[in-house]
C-alpha cells in the first residue's frame, strides 16, 4: 500500500439534527501507526464524529476513507470488511451484562465476525481472553465474573481488552479515562499506548482530559461548534497559540468561548 | 376563514395521525421481516435460542401451570352454577374442555407469558439499548437484530404451544377435579364427556394460536425495547409498551384467529 495516503482521511465531513449542525465540513487526516486525539466540550460533536467512523450514523455529506476506500460507498460486504478492522472502547465500557468477561473479551472470536474469519472454540476464546486480560493488567480470575462485580477502572480493561482482541489495525478510544481517578486515568492511559505501539495501529481518541490527550496523542485537533478549529502536535495542546485551545486546555472562564446556560 | 380554521385544524390532526400510524405499521413490519430473515440464514446464535427456551418455555411453566389449573376449576363451577338450573350440568365436561382448549390455555398463557417474558424481552434490549451495548454489538460486526431478535421470535413461536398444550392439560385436569370432588361427577362419565367433546382440530387451532400468541409477544417486546431512548424512563416506557400492546394485540389476534377456524 502507498504509504502517503493516510490510514484514515476524512473529508467535508457534516452531520445535522434538523437545525442542529453537529458537525461542518470537517476534514482530517490520520497517518498510519500515530494516535490522532480530538478535544473539545460536550455537544462540540465529537461522539458524531467518531460514530460516523464506526458506522453508526451516517453523515449527510462529506467521506471518509479508510486505506484510500471511502466506507460510505463501499458495497455492503466491503464495507463490514473495513469495518472489521476497528476496535472501539466506549466510555462506558458498554460490556454485556449477559455474558462473562472472557465472552465479552472473544464475543468477535467466537462469532468469527473479524478479519481472519476464524471461528474459535469456546475453551480457545477463554485462552485467549486470559492473555489479553493479563495484557491489560488483569489477572485471569477476571474471566468468569461478570461486568457488574467489576469496578469502573477494571470494565474499562475489559472494554480495551474486547477493542484489541481481534487485532484490529484502527482502535477507537470514546472518552477513555472519564470517570475515573487521575492515577487509574493515567494507567488506561498507559494501556492505551502500549496497545496501540503493539499492535502498530492507528488510533483516534476522543475527550476533554487534557493530560490523557497528552500521554495518548502524537496529532491533536480540537472541535467547536461542529468545527475543527485547530489542528498540531498533542504535546503543543497547552501553549497552541490559538485562544479557542488556549482556554479550553487551561480552563479559564474568559476566553473566545462562551459557556451557554440554557 | 375563521370558520374554517377549527375543522382544518382536525383535519390536519387527523392526518398526522394516519401518518404516524402508518409510518409506525410499516416500520414495525421492517422489525419483523429482518427479525424473520435473520431466522433464516447463518450465522445462528443456537446459545441465545437454547437461554431463550427455557427461559419462555421451562421458567414459565409454574405460571401458566398454576392459571390454568385453576382457570378449570372455576369454569367448572361456574358452569355448573349457571346450568344446574336446566338441568344439563352433564354439559359441563365439554364446556370446561373446549373453552380451554379452544380459547382459555391459548390465551391466559399468552397473557401471563406476555406479562413475564415480554416486560424482560423488553427491558433487557432496552438497558442495552441505552447504554451502547446494541452499538457495540455493531462495532463487533454482529447484526443486533440478528443476535438480539430472532432468537427470541423463534423461541417465543416454538415455546408457547408447548406451554399451551401443557396449560390444555392442567386446565381440564382443574375441571376434572372441581367436577369429581366438589360436584361430585362420575369419573368415567367426565372423562367420557370430556373426550367425546374434543377434537382434534381443537387441539391444534389452540397450538397454531398459541404459535402466533408467541411471535407477536416476542415481536413487540423486542420491538419496544429496541426503540428505547433516554434511560431508565425509557426503557420503563418501553416495557410498559411491550406488555400492553402485546396483550391488546394476542386478544385481536385470538379473535381474527378464531373468526378463521371456527365461525360457520
Amino acid at each position: 500500500m502507498n504509504n502517503s495516503v493516510p490510514k484514515i482521511r476524512i473529508r467535508g465531513l457534516s452531520k445535522s439534527f434538523g437545525s442542529n449542525h453537529v458537525l461542518r465540513n470537517i476534514n482530517m487526516d490520520v497517518a498510519l501507526g500515530t494516535s490522532f486525539v480530538v478535544i473539545g466540550g460536550s455537544g462540540s460533536g465529537k461522539s458524531v464524529l467518531l460514530r460516523c467512523i464506526l458506522g453508526l450514523m451516517t453523515p449527510d455529506s462529506g467521506s471518509i476513507e479508510i486505506d484510500g476506500h471511502n466506507i460510505l460507498t463501499l458495497p455492503h460486504r466491503q464495507r463490514i470488511a473495513k469495518l472489521q478492522q476497528i476496535g472501539m472502547l466506549f466510555q462506558n465500557a458498554a460490556l454485556f451484562d449477559s455474558l462473562p468477561v472472557w465472552e465479552n473479551i472473544s464475543f468477535a472470536l467466537l462469532s468469527g465476525q473479524h478479519p481472519d474469519k476464524n471461528k474459535v472454540s469456546r475453551n480457545e476464546g477463554k485462552q485467549i481472553a486470559c492473555k489479553i486480560l493479563e495484557q491489560v493488567g488483569l489477572n485471569s480470575s477476571v474471566a468468569d465474573l461478570y461486568p457488574d462485580e467489576l469496578s469502573g477502572g477494571m470494565q474499562k480493561r475489559v472494554g480495551l481488552a474486547r477493542a484489541i482482541a481481534a487485532k484490529p489495525n484502527i482502535l477507537l478510544f470514546d472518552e477513555p479515562t472519564t470517570g475515573l481517578d487521575p492515577i487509574m486515568g493515567a494507567v488506561i492511559d498507559g494501556l492505551i499506548v502500549d496497545c496501540v505501539k503493539k499492535l502498530g495501529s492507528t488510533a483516534i481518541a476522543i475527550t476533554h482530559d487534557m493530560a490523557s490527550a497528552q500521554r495518548i496523542g502524537d496529532q491533536a485537533a480540537m472541535l467547536y461548534k461542529g468545527e475543527l478549529i485547530w489542528q498540531g502536535p498533542a504535546n503543543s495542546l497547552m501553549d497552541s497559540g490559538n485562544p479557542y485551545v488556549d482556554q479550553f486546555t487551561h480552563g479559564s472562564r474568559h476566553g473566545p468561548i462562551k459557556v451557554e446556560l440554557k | 376563514m375563521d370558520k374554517l380554521s377549527r375543522p382544518l385544524a382536525f383535519v390536519a390532526a387527523l392526518g398526522r395521525m394516519v401518518l404516524w400510524g402508518v409510518q409506525e405499521t410499516g416500520t414495525l413490519a421492517l422489525f419483523a421481516l429482518q427479525g424473520i430473515a435473520g431466522i433464516l440464514y447463518p450465522p445462528f446464535y443456537w446459545r441465545m435460542f437454547f437461554q431463550c427456551m427455557v427461559n419462555i418455555g421451562f421458567l414459565s411453566l409454574p405460571v401458566v401451570a398454576l392459571t390454568a389449573l385453576f382457570s378449570g376449576g372455576v369454569i367448572a363451577l361456574q358452569s355448573y352454577t349457571g346450568m344446574a338450573q336446566y338441568h344439563v350440568s352433564s354439559a359441563i365436561a365439554s364446556i370446561v374442555v373446549l373453552a380451554v382448549v379452544r380459547e382459555l390455555g391459548p390465551v391466559l398463557a399468552g397473557l401471563m407469558v406476555a406479562g413475564r417474558v415480554g416486560a424482560a424481552m423488553a427491558a433487557e434490549i432496552g438497558t442495552m439499548q441505552v447504554t451502547n451495548q446494541v452499538d457495540a454489538l455493531r462495532t463487533l460486526s454482529t447484526n443486533p437484530i440478528k443476535y438480539l431478535v430472532s432468537p427470541r421470535l423463534l423461541a417465543a413461536t416454538l415455546a408457547l404451544p408447548f406451554l399451551v398444550l401443557i396449560a390444555d392439560i392442567l386446565g381440564v385436569l382443574g375441571g376434572f377435579t372441581v367436577s369429581v370432588i366438589k360436584l361430585g361427577f362420575s369419573t368415567q362419565g367426565y372423562i367420557a364427556a370430556t373426550y367425546n367433546a374434543v377434537t382434534s382440530n381443537d387441539i391444534i387451532v389452540g397450538l397454531v394460536k398459541a404459535g402466533v400468541f408467541g411471535f407477536i409477544i416476542a415481536l413487540m417486546s423486542c420491538y419496544n425495547g429496541y426503540r428505547s431512548r433516554g434511560g431508565a424512563q425509557g426503557v420503563g416506557a418501553a416495557t410498559t409498551a411491550a406488555v400492553v400492546s402485546s396483550s391488546i394485540l394476542l386478544l385481536v389476534f385470538d379473535y381474527l384467529l378464531t373468526d378463521i377456524f371456527f365461525a360457520k
